[in-house]
């Protein structure tokens, strides 16, 4: 049977690289061919709205912002219990989200099986529509990664 | 010796809220509601053409955009002149009170429940003995002792795990928690399963609306969903049994689970019933337009004066000069550009002038409305107590059946002036929500009459004098009453101002330096843990506020000595 796969990418578009996971998702589904099973969902902000489409999963690969020491444009990626608690740390609102949003999927019985974090460090948040140049470079990268990773899972 | 709590914004999404209590011998003494965000989406209309002005006001918020949207078209329509066909209405009546109930039902259990429910104490709950207590409630089918024992078992491997998540900043062991373990597992069971029938709401929202949040089906004129009954591409006869599908599963939810449910929280916390009164002037609008003009309108609005009953005066039809001519907003303490008193929404003015927060002056990006000159409460208490001034039995009806579930459950009799309260707010919601599914099985009603008719229109363009008009629009949105008001010259917007629900609700000080709602509403507040104001967000919850917000405890020099997040 085909697994069911979600590549999430979440942000606030108005606040630069804030918005990276959606920017990656607009590339993914501009420039590559994702395997069979495998959706690309823009997510925002949104929280409660995702619900339905993240159930039952059998995998979730989230793409997003990530803060922490790295330099900005650097790729990191989690999996597991690492993923919630990274969002508990949080960088921005959204994230919050996310944390709320795979615990509710866990109380309901219908967590992903599995969960993979792609987070790429920020230059900048400030007030804008476009990536920051290193983010922007980083891109590229990002998506291949994750398209990596759907293969993967898809064997 | 006084304290000052502060609460502040964490939040980029949504709207931003800084509540600031003084606290003194153990209660708040004095309270400050700010805004710490401006709008500018009136700047923003200015010079625009009128039909644009209902898709950028509706990006004033992230979650409640819909009602934007609606109040905007009817402000233009108001100031054309114009009927819309009545198709237009019932499709519009249908998303209105789609989105109340949705907003209702997450309001109550995702966005407030845990004020009063204690998710550490459901964990030594007898599963067993919680299915009794449900069924012994309600005849829900989701109520079993299976139900409940996956619950439990789910939210312990969730703790076990360390991953709180959403239940990772509550209140945890608080001493105003008061509910046994076994109602705090019901009660979690139940915020579970509305995660689920709140998208049932959502969805009729987005089969007539195109998307949400963020509706794209409406016009200045009527609404743009073409009807077809056969076809698959428009509003079809599959398309309308589905929300009726929909419509069911929300009236069983509201009447099994969400009414029982907030009626056992007011029966377990009698206490705040005489908390969070605040101002009792209160104001709402009628909702629901039958007819082309709005002059027929299914639920009742007006005004109350000072919490008495009989000085109800109704507002009837759209466009009643009572609304019209009363309403003026101040920017006295508003971080806007003033000198002018308050002024009428049509001559209303934007112009930020921001001064850092001063608590005897400036403070708030919020204005401070008035109408007759007094601050007003709105939402769905107002628009309970219209109904029940009114004796408009649709609503009184759902009231005597929450009210007497209450009574039953608490062994005593509940005076309508306990609905004055911060307890009161989440009891009228939920008749409310009761209301709004009912109007939602008459308007679908109606929708499938008037097709049958062969009446399919939906759409009558709109003609833009030269000169000046202008026009205000109301809607009775889940928060409460919202209006926009336009002039509009030569076909362009040469003034716009919305005066939404928590700008009547969380207005500072007005002109004559009278708190408003939010602000009068915490005055004699206790705090069981000073640290931990609990019973601050309590009340500001039961207004329904737009908002996250964080905690920062700080000691009266303000350093801060706690942080703790809530939503």
């Amino acid at each position: 049977m085909t697994p069911r796969i979600v590549v999430l990418g979440v942000g606030n578009l108005l606040l630069s690289d804030e918005g990276v996971g959606v920017r990656c998702v607009e590339r993914l589904e501009r420039d590559h061919a994702l395997p069979a099973g495998v959706r690309a969902i823009d997510g925002g902000t949104s929280t409660h709205e995702l619900l339905e489409d993240l159930e039952d999963l059998d995998a979730l690969v989230i793409v997003d912002a990530i803060a922490g020491a790295h330099a900005s444009g650097t790729l990191v990626r989690l999996e597991g219990d690492h993923v919630p608690s990274t969002f508990s740390n949080t960088l921005s609102p959204h994230q919050h989200g996310i944390n709320d949003l795979l615990a509710k999927l866990a109380l309901l019985g219908r967590a992903p099986k599995k969960v993979v974090l792609f987070g790429v460090a920020p230059e900048s948040l400030a007030l804008g529509l476009t990536l920051s140049p290193r983010v922007e470079a980083a891109l590229a990268d990002v998506c291949a990664r994750v398209v990596d990773e759907v293969r993967a899972l898809t064997g | 010796m006084a304290k000052r709590i502060t609460i502040d914004p964490i939040t980029r999404i949504e709207g931003h809220l800084r509540i600031d209590c003084e606290v003194d011998g153990g209660k708040v003494d004095k309270a400050w509601a700010s805004g710490t965000m401006w709008r500018g989406v009136e700047q923003i209309l200015l010079g625009r053409d009128p039909r644009d002005a209902w898709a950028i006001t509706q990006r004033f918020c992230g979650v409640c955009t819909t009602v934007h949207a609606i109040a905007s078209v009817r402000a233009v329509e108001n100031a054309l002149g114009i009927a819309v066909p009545k198709n237009a209405q019932f499709i519009r009546n249908l998303m209105i009170a789609a989105h109340a109930v949705h907003d209702e039902i997450v309001h109550f259990y995702h966005l407030s429940a845990l004020d009063w429910v204690d998710v550490t104490s459901a964990l030594k709950a007898d599963p067993v003995k919680t299915a009794e207590l449900a069924e012994s409630l309600s005849s829900w089918h989701g109520n079993g002792r299976h139900e409940m024992t996956a619950t439990k078992e789910r939210l312990v491997k969730l703790v076990d795990s360390g991953q709180l998540g959403i239940f990772a900043n509550g209140y945890w062991g608080h001493p105003a928690m008061k509910l046994s373990p076994e109602v705090n597992l019901l009660a979690v069971t139940h915020y579970l399963q509305a995660l689920d029938v709140q998208r049932k709401a959502n969805k009729i929202v987005s089969i007539l609306g195109s998307k949400t949040p963020h509706i794209q089906n409406v016009a200045v004129g009527g609404v743009a969903n073409a009807i077809a009954l056969d076809s698959q591409s428009v509003l079809s006869v599959e398309r309308l049994l589905a929300i009726k599908t929909a419509i069911d599963e929300l009236e069983q939810f509201v009447h099994q689970v969400y009414n029982v449910d907030v009626a056992a929280v007011a029966a377990f916390y009698p206490e705040w019933t005489k908390q969070g009164r605040g101002v009792v002037n209160y104001l709402a609008a009628p909702e629901f337009p039958i007819d082309e003009r709005g002059t027929e309108l299914e639920t009742v609005g007006g005004y109350i004066a000072n919490g008495d009953l009989a000085s109800y005066q109704p507002i009837k039809t759209f466009g009643d000069p009572l609304l019209r001519d009363n309403v003026a907003e101040s920017v006295k303490h508003s971080w806007y550009r003033g000198g002018k008193g308050a002024l009428h929404p049509y001559a209303g003015e934007t112009v930020p002038e921001y001064t850092d927060f001063q608590e005897n002056a400036k403070y708030s990006f919020v204005k401070s409305p008035t109408f007759a000159g007094k601050p007003a409460q709105v939402g769905p208490l107002a628009r309970v107590l219209m109904a029940v001034a009114a004796k408009h039995e649709p609503v009184v009806g759902h009231l005597t059946r929450i009210l007497g579930t209450v009574e039953a459950l608490s062994k005593s009799k509940v005076p309508l002036d306990a609905l004055h309260s911060t307890i009161g707010r989440h009891a009228a919601r939920a008749v409310m929500c009761a209301v709004q599914v009912d109007v939602l099985k008459r308007q679908w009603q109606r929708l499938m009459d008037n097709l049958a008719k062969g009446d399919v229109a939906t759409f009558e363009p709109p003609v833009f004098p030269k000169g000046e008009v202008t026009g205000f629009g109301f809607h009775e949105a889940p928060r409460g009453l919202l209006s926009h008001w336009v002039v509009i010259r030569d076909g362009v917007i040469a003034n716009y101002q919305a005066v939404v629900p928590t700008t009547w609700n969380a207005a500072p000080r007005n002109e004559a330096d009278d708190p408003g709602p939010y602000e009068a509403s915490l005055v004699g507040t206790p705090l069981a843990d000073p640290e931990r104001p609990l019973e601050v967000l309590r009340t500001i919850h039961s207004f329904d506020p737009c908002l996250a917000c964080a905690v920062h405890l700080a000691d009266p020099t303000k350093a801060p000595i706690a942080e703790v997040l809530v939503q």
